[in-house]
């Protein structure tokens, strides 16, 4: 191969995508810098477009405008083949009528190199998986099959590769086998690794950096730990986790923090912590975050007073509670089942407190609803 | 550009061989159908009048064949519908590991010859054969009565005949269908019959159209079984086509009685279909 | 009395498959019995067993001139009908271009047409070209009405393919003609042998159209058709047997060859 494009190496730099069917829009004036090495996770609902753009720095798909390059080279409209890049598809897209063998060696023969056999026998040592090679496809398992769809695209040493939904078939144990076993290759071969989910907990085990996408556009992008403590918006705040989400609005100042007002009680947030911008604020705390105490128990940090427990729902290691707040808003509260206080019952008068610094502010305007309807276990995605 | 005429380069020989060897053939065939008897000529000798009382010459003279030809191949599509229905289903539930190769027995009588099957019929069901003189001791049937040169005979041997073209697209459509929605409709307090009327039959349509279109067509335009199995008062009307093709060198009356058949059949074809509601199978 | 009911009951459905089946291989048997009848020219009443039939399947005049016809007709035919019905399936299946729904209806038309009809136009054009009937005229009309099956059939097999798969062959740096050669006719190769093989047998089989085009040259089903009035000779029946056995013998080597690649 002497094309220029299929030598290129560096970040990819999406520019300005823009993808649109007809009148629908899949993907919105997004660009996105992905530094070379890093496991990038792209998270979104369905439909979120985080599918088609995969499928466009694939190369499966144009954008409608806007430009992607890697490194130096722009590759915004050359052909799949003609990109240094590889995908494990969604269900795996294994050549049903080729062994496995052939399937790992498919890439390395389309590029013209003779001997296969080492770089194949690597790969397949690689995923673990050496004494299927003669195998067809039909006779493997599903988490075989996805190993053998990594070593397919791995074995190519791409500059890129790309992971549609790769785990979504697997089921729950496998899958946090596998994510965590990616996590390892993708150190060992130090490619650059851009993957596609819905399941935020998949991301977050795995990625160093993660966009999460809504309705073709990136609403937030960070590390794992950055996007679930400071959330910039309802959604990402929902969709990654779960947050109470309180309206309030800024009454003070007092050195770094500010002095909020949720429905006549007060509580203190660090202004860094703060999206807001005006006075209208949603104050959004993790449930795990809070500390549920019995009224004659004395406690520090914020506070919000005149709770009743409304359900309790035992689920091992944590126990979960739904608090009716006096504004009529039932805030979630998860209790880990650590400190030998005996569980509240449902009907019991409680006060909940936590810590000020875990306080974050989203715009008062936000949805906050936005990034709770979706389900994650939906698999129909916008192609 | 490419990618502009891919699809024209691919079609243009197969579309051009449609147009100069179907399309021609029926336009041809239409003006046939118009022409009359070149005067004091010979027989076979026509010239262009654009007579189209052809058409209604040729179908009044022919009537009663007209609606045998209908009748039964209507007859012969309900009664492959009646055993291919319980047999592709019986193959598709309850085939387990022999389902391919029950398939295969389904095909395997096309490879003898379909005359000569249809002619062993006729033995079997003849004079000589071992069916009559049975059901006669039997007094199931009368001295006189015989099996052959009927309309039951011509009937069974369209039935016969277009059986697998009826049992294939059935086995297709109902082997697609989860068993699991059947179990579903029986937890749900519908009784065998129940679930077979709102889940399976609903499910296997695609399969019952194409099956009849396979059956109900060719039965309709056949004239071999008539002539094997059938009597002068069972003829149809593809017999008059061909007789009048061969026999008495009618090209004109053949012609337009080839159009009106397969005017009448699109006619139906297209009535079924829309009713069926299965229009993308076209 | 009553566990016989109940058996009846629970294995309604496997009696009455038996009893289709049976009805579909009534005539086929009666066709194998009576190829070993010892009974000269007209094979209507059993007189004796014989093996000289099958040991000279030519022995009744014509009837191997008609065979080799046939066979010859029948793999021009197939050989015809698959090239343009596959290349028509794939431009259908793969491509959205103006004329689609018209192509569709000019694939479907053919196979709602009566045989009959068919046969009558296409004869009517020769005459007008005088051109005379025969084995070319009688190969084209196979064409013909074979070649809707071929579309309908490989489109059905093109339209199950996963585009996924394609795609993967692009990521793996296959271009269009290598991605078509190396993954797509592979995977769409059985649904064409099935199509080819389809073809066959309907031009195999084929009287109608056959008996309006080839004039005076006999096929195997012409050669049935006209001996019939005065009896048709045993050769035919050992024919139309041999057929039988040996397009069982390929299905049944096909499934195995298939089932054993599956395994391996």
């Amino acid at each position: 191969m002497s094309d220029v494009a299929s030598s290129a190496r560096g970040d990819l730099k999406l520019s300005h995508i823009t993808k649109s069917y007809g009148d629908f829009t899949a993907v919105n004036d997004l660009s996105l810098t992905i530094p070379e090495g890093s496991f990038f996770a792209l998270l979104g609902p369905s439909g979120c477009g985080k599918t088609t753009t995969l499928r466009m720095i694939a190369g499966l798909e144009e954008p409608t405008q806007g430009t992607i390059s890697l490194g130096a080279t722009e590759i915004t409209h050359t052909k799949p083949y003609q990109r240094p890049i590889n995908t494990v598809f969604q269900n795996y897209a294994l050549f049903p009528h080729l062994t496995i063998f052939e399937n790992i060696a498919f890439g390395l023969r389309r590029r013209g190199i003779k001997d296969v056999n080492d770089a194949v026998n690597k790969a397949l040592e690689l995923v673990e998986l050496p004494h299927l090679a003669q195998r067809k496809p039909t006779q493997l398992s599903g988490g075989q099959q996805q190993r053998i769809a990594l070593a397919r695209a791995i074995v190519n040493r791409p500059a890129l590769l790309l992971l549609d939904e790769p785990l979504g078939a697997l089921d729950l144990k496998l899958r946090r086998q596998m994510q965590i076993e990616l996590k390892w290759i993708q150190k060992e071969v130090g490619i650059t690794f851009v993957h596609v989910t819905h399941d935020q907990e998949e991301a977050m085990t795995m990625a160093d950096t993660i966009a999460v996408m809504n309705e073709g556009e990136i609403e937030q992008m960070g590390s794992p730990a950055s996007l679930y403590d400071n959330p910039k918006t309802a959604f990402v705040a929902n969709f990654l986790g779960q947050s109470n989400l309180i309206k309030g609005s800024i009454t003070g100042s007092d050195g770094a923090n500010q002095i909020v007002d949720l429905f006549g009680q007060k509580i203190s947030l660090q202004k860094d912590r703060s999206h807001a911008v005006d006075n209208s604020i949603l104050a959004g705390i993790r449930p795990e975050k809070f500390r549920i105490s019995r009224l004659e128990t004395s406690t520090s940090g914020n506070i919000l007073t005149g709770g009743k427990i409304e359900d309790v729902s035992y689920i091992g290691v944590s126990t979960q509670y739904q608090v009716l707040m006096p504004w009529g808003q039932e805030l979630m509260v998860f209790e880990q089942n650590d400190d030998g206080v005996a569980p509240f019952s449902v009907g019991e008068s409680v006060n909940i407190s936590w810590e000020p610094i875990f306080t974050f502010a989203l715009r008062g305007d936000d949805d906050a609803e936005a990034g709770t309807e979706v389900n994650p276990e939906e698999d129909l995605d916008e192609e | 550009m490419r990618k502009l005429s891919t699809p024209y380069l691919l079609l243009i020989p197969g579309m051009g061989f449609l147009f100069t060897f179907f399309l021609l053939p029926l336009l041809n065939l239409a003006q046939t159908s118009t022409q009359t008897p070149v005067g004091g000529g010979d027989t076979g000798e026509y010239e262009q009048s654009w007579r189209f009382a052809n058409y209604l010459d040729a179908f009044l003279e022919n009537k009663e064949q007209f609606g045998r030809s209908f009748l039964y191949a209507l007859l012969a599509t309900v009664l492959a519908l009646a055993i291919a229905y319980p047999l592709a289903y019986t193959i598709a539930f309850k085939g387990g590991r022999f389902k391919n190769v029950l398939l295969v027995l389904v095909i395997a009588p096309f490879f003898t010859s379909f005359l000569l099957r249809t002619i062993a019929w006729k033995q079997i069901l003849g004079e000589e054969g071992p069916v009559v003189p049975t059901l006669r001791s039997l007094h199931i049937i009368s001295e006189s009565t015989t099996l052959t040169s009927s309309a039951f005979a011509v009937v069974m041997g369209l039935t016969y005949n277009f059986l697998p073209f009826m049992t294939l697209p059935l086995y297709a459509s109902i082997d697609r269908i989860d068993p699991r929605t059947l179990e579903a409709s029986g937890d749900l307090y519908a009784n065998g019959f129940t679930t077979f009327r709102r889940v399976t039959l609903p499910l296997s349509m695609p399969g019952v159209v194409a099956g009849t279109l396979l059956t109900f067509i060719p039965a309709a335009g056949d004239y071999v079984n008539a002539a094997i199995l059938g009597s002068p008062q069972t003829k149809m009307l593809g017999n008059v086509i061909e007789s009048r093709y061969f026999k008495i060198v009618d090209y004109p009356t053949a012609a337009a009685l080839s159009f009106t058949l397969m005017a009448a059949i699109l006619i139906l074809v297209t009535v079924y279909v829309r009713k069926a509601g299965t229009e993308e199978l076209v | 009395m009553n566990t016989v009911s109940r058996w009846f009951g629970r294995n309604l459905l496997r009696v009455y498959a038996v009893v289709a089946f049976t009805y579909l291989f009534i005539p086929v048997a009666y066709t194998f019995v009576f190829s070993f009848n010892d009974s000269g020219k007209s094979n209507l009443i059993w007189k004796g067993f014989t093996w000289a039939n099958w040991q000279n399947p030519c022995g009744a005049p014509e009837v191997c001139t008609a065979l080799g016809n046939s066979i010859k007709i029948g793999l021009l035919a197939t050989t015809f009908a698959t090239i343009l019905g596959t290349m028509i399936a794939f431009a259908i299946a793969r491509h959205r271009y103006k004329g689609r729904s018209t192509t569709n209806l000019l694939i479907f038309l053919p196979m709602a047409t009566p045989e009959i009809v068919l046969g009558a136009s296409l004869l009517s054009l020769f005459l007008v070209f005088q051109i005379n009937p025969g084995f070319w005229p009688t190969v084209i009309a196979h064409v013909l009405f074979c070649m809707s099956f071929v579309v309908v059939t490989v489109k059905a097999r093109i339209a199950s393919l996963d585009p996924r798969l394609e795609q993967a062959a692009m990521d793996l740096y296959a271009n269009e003609r290598e991605t078509f050669r190396r993954v797509t006719l592979p995977l769409v190769a059985p649904g064409i042998a099935a199509a080819a093989l389809l073809a066959f047998s309907l031009s195999f089989d084929d009287f109608i159209i056959t008996n309006f085009n080839s004039g005076t040259m006999t096929t195997f089903p012409k050669f049935i058709y006209t001996s019939a009035a005065r009896g048709i000779p045993a050769q035919a029946n050992v024919i139309g047997s041999a057929m039988f056995f040996l397009a069982l013998a390929i299905v049944i080597i096909g499934q195995f060859v298939s089932r054993k690649r599956k395994v391996s």
